[in-house]
């Protein structure tokens, strides 16, 4: 009786392992990529937030020092700077360089010609590393080799652009090295997202007697939503992880008026051995990170639904 | 057994030696302390990490440290010994101390560095000078002016080369040269005793005190005497242009005779070593060294001594030190071979070894931990680059900031 239940049972089975295996062999297939992502990423999102917890200093330690590093961090007139400071760049760069991107976008969207060759000469930039980018603009910049002295010796002698070596102006010319790399990429973006627009609206919207400026302003843009949804992303991550352009451009001077966290970060986990409070200050850019994304994607992934 | 001891004399050990002398000269010189070595029969397993002023060598470090396989040496200076030490990864080297006499040979200021609770852990390589002055006297000439020998010379000096339409004081705007050149400041102001108090002792009484302040007030004057494209810029950079002739002078240690010798420039004639104002028998020092790891190889630990031992051995002295332009650290060397500069640097070296005025460097990490160093670096910098900045104000943030890093 019992043998016979057990055979029963096995046939049942049997059609069901192929099946059970192809209903897990997505799962099998992706679980090497999972567990990676799970320890290179959280694991050690996690290692960072417990290190800031420590009194680390020139190698990981694990004695329990409490918040002790995030008040230090808060006291440190360096870290307020970078902090300012990557309110500035990120703000004026992500603004002007969407601005700038969407506005060469409808400008190249009026089919003209030679289109291919401008679009590569504005996406060119982006092809090159930030590095390049800094030490070519500290050399334009620097009030010695560049503008400055192109116009002084053009006999403009009291033309004065000294903005690298000036305390208070160093930090914006962050922004111009940065949107001078990145519009071209966003406008490739917005092309892009010109070019899926279907044409019959526009056309409609033309024998409703709208002008072009109102069409874009009531109608393209606004279909370009998603667009601007991934410009945001991608230049506010640009800003935030900001280290080599302002390595090459300023390194964080003149003194340390144009630092940026992920700068301050590096300087104390790696060069200065204080290892607890450059993980304090990976965890507050990741706090920030997710105070500006999260509610962000929250809105923009419930409205797609809806 | 037998077969134990031939086979040990068969495999002399290896030396594994982390280090970043990759450009020219420090190439060369690390090139002969593998060849003495070789000489000796031990083998040499190079690791050199370019880079960074070894910001990557001490992270490659750290990771092979951690993983229990450090190298017989590493190019570490300074207080990072002692942290090294703290954290139980150093081997002592006092029998290769006592058979050499490193004691009699040797400054105590410096052994001190070398030493972590009263062993042996770490080699000195070379000295270096911080406190130097150098000048063209081609510009001085035309200016009219004489070679500064305390601040009010400096300045008085200062003000004709400018009148005359050169750079008084070249410069380059980087935290650790702003920090050169306030330690080279604050050792005139101070005075040595003070100086150790400051920056060794890190009294906050003398960090916040009316010295401090006087030291933050000529720091600050200094700034009108360089030109306004200094910040960001390399130090061999500013000392081209002393070289060249746009500056007068440049504040900055003796690795600056380098670029000098590297234009074909003759000390005395083309450039003058001078002390720094105000400190001509003070000697800020900085010294190069290998700190020794424990090792669980037997062969490779008599081949870590062998290393120890060349080190201070006085024929790769003279010849690494005369490659790297620095002097040599033992106290009876002959000194034939070293130009002017060094022997200067020689003479003030001994002589302030008795009185007290040997001192160790702020700026590159002799006197303090980097975490110390740093915070003083962030408050000297910030300071220099704002005009507006308050020199009263400025030495309370000093005694604030080393308090918090501390």
């Amino acid at each position: 009786m019992e043998h016979t239940l057990s055979l029963t049972k096995l046939k049942a089975a049997r059609p069901g392992l192929a099946d059970r295996l192809q209903k897990w062999l997505p799962k099998i297939v992706l679980a090497p990529t999972m567990l990676v992502t799970v320890v290179c990423i959280y694991g050690f999102m996690f290692w960072t937030f417990y290190l800031s917890l420590t009194n680390s200093r020139f190698l990981p330690s694990f004695n329990f020092a409490g918040l002790l590093q995030y008040e230090k961090l808060m006291d440190n007139d360096r870290w307020l700077t970078s902090v300012t400071n990557l309110g500035i760049f990120g703000l004026m760069f992500m603004f002007i360089a969407i601005v700038l991107g969407v506005g060469l976008a409808i400008l190249l969207d009026q089919n003209i010609r030679q289109e291919g060759a401008i679009r590569t000469i504005y996406l060119y930039p982006m092809a090159l590393s930030f590095i390049v980018t800094g030490t070519a603009w500290k050399w334009i910049l620097n009030p010695g080799l560049g503008i400055e002295k192109l116009m002084h010796d053009w006999g403009f002698t009291d033309f004065q652009f000294h903005w690298l070596v000036d305390q208070d102006m160093a930090v914006y010319t962050l922004v111009i090295a940065a949107v001078w790399q990145s519009s071209g990429f966003v406008m490739a973006m917005f092309l892009a997202g010109l070019r899926g627009i279907d044409s019959s609206i526009m056309k409609a919207a033309q024998m409703d007697g709208a002008s072009m400026p109102v069409i874009y302003w009531k109608i393209i843009l606004p279909c370009l939503r998603p667009v601007f949804f991934s410009a945001v992303i991608i230049t506010s991550h640009i800003a935030i992880k900001s280290f080599d352009l302002v390595t090459a451009l300023t390194a964080g001077g003149p003194g340390y008026s144009s630092d940026l966290p992920a700068l301050f970060m590096y300087a104390h986990s790696f060069t200065r051995g204080q290892i607890g409070l450059g993980a304090a200050s990976a965890i507050m850019m990741l706090a920030g990170v997710l105070a500006i994304l999260v509610p962000y994607l929250y809105s923009e992934l419930r409205e797609k639904k809806s | 057994m037998t077969f134990a001891a031939v086979s040990s004399m068969a495999h002399a050990g290896e030396v594994e030696v982390l280090h970043w002398w990759t450009s020219g000269g420090e190439a060369k010189s690390a090139a002969v302390l593998k060849q003495m070595l070789e000489k000796q029969g031990d083998s040499w397993k190079d690791f050199a990490v370019a880079g960074g002023g070894g910001e990557s060598a001490m992270t490659v470090l750290k990771t092979r440290a951690v993983s229990g396989n450090p190298p017989s040496a590493a190019q570490i200076k300074g207080h990072d010994i002692q942290e090294w030490g703290d954290l139980g990864f150093l081997t002592t080297l006092d029998d290769v101390a006592k058979a050499g006499h490193w004691d009699d040979v040797l400054p105590a200021v410096v052994t001190k560095v070398m030493k972590y609770h009263g062993d042996y852990v770490a080699v000195p390589v070379n000295v270096h000078r911080v406190n130097w002055l150098w000048a063209n006297p081609e510009v001085f000439k035309k200016a009219g002016a004489q070679v500064p020998t305390n601040m009010k010379e400096f300045f008085a000096a200062a003000d004709k080369i400018k009148a005359a339409g050169f750079i008084p004081l070249a410069h380059g705007g980087q935290p650790w040269q702003d920090a050169t050149l306030f330690e080279a400041v604050a050792l005139d102001v101070l005075g040595s005793q003070d100086y150790n108090k400051a920056f060794v002792d890190l009294d906050m009484g003398v960090l916040s005190g009316p010295k401090m302040v006087e030291t933050f007030a000529t720091f600050q004057r200094m700034h009108n005497y360089i030109d306004d494209n200094s910040p960001g810029r390399d130090w061999n950079i500013a000392t081209s242009m002393v070289i060249n002739g746009d500056a007068a002078m440049q504040i900055m240690g003796d690795w600056a005779k380098g670029e000098f010798a590297a234009a074909g420039k003759k000390p005395g004639k083309d450039y003058i070593c001078a002390p720094t104002p105000g400190t001509a028998n003070q000697f800020t020092f900085n010294i190069d060294s290998f700190a020794f790891f424990k090792l669980n190889n037997k062969d490779n630990e008599v081949a870590q001594k062998h290393l120890a031992k060349t080190i201070l051995d006085k024929d790769f002295q003279e010849v690494f030190n005369l490659n790297k332009g620095s002097i040599p650290v033992r106290l009876d060397m002959n000194m034939d071979k070293f130009d002017q500069c060094a022997l200067d640097s020689m003479a003030t070296f001994k002589a302030s070894a008795k009185t007290g005025d040997l001192v160790p460097s702020m700026a590159h990490g002799l006197a303090t931990t980097s975490y110390v160093q740093g915070a003083i670096y962030d408050v000297v910098t910030n300071f220099f680059n704002d005009s507006d900045a308050d020199p009263k104000q400025a030495a309370q943030q000093l005694a604030k900031a080393v308090k918090a890093a501390i």
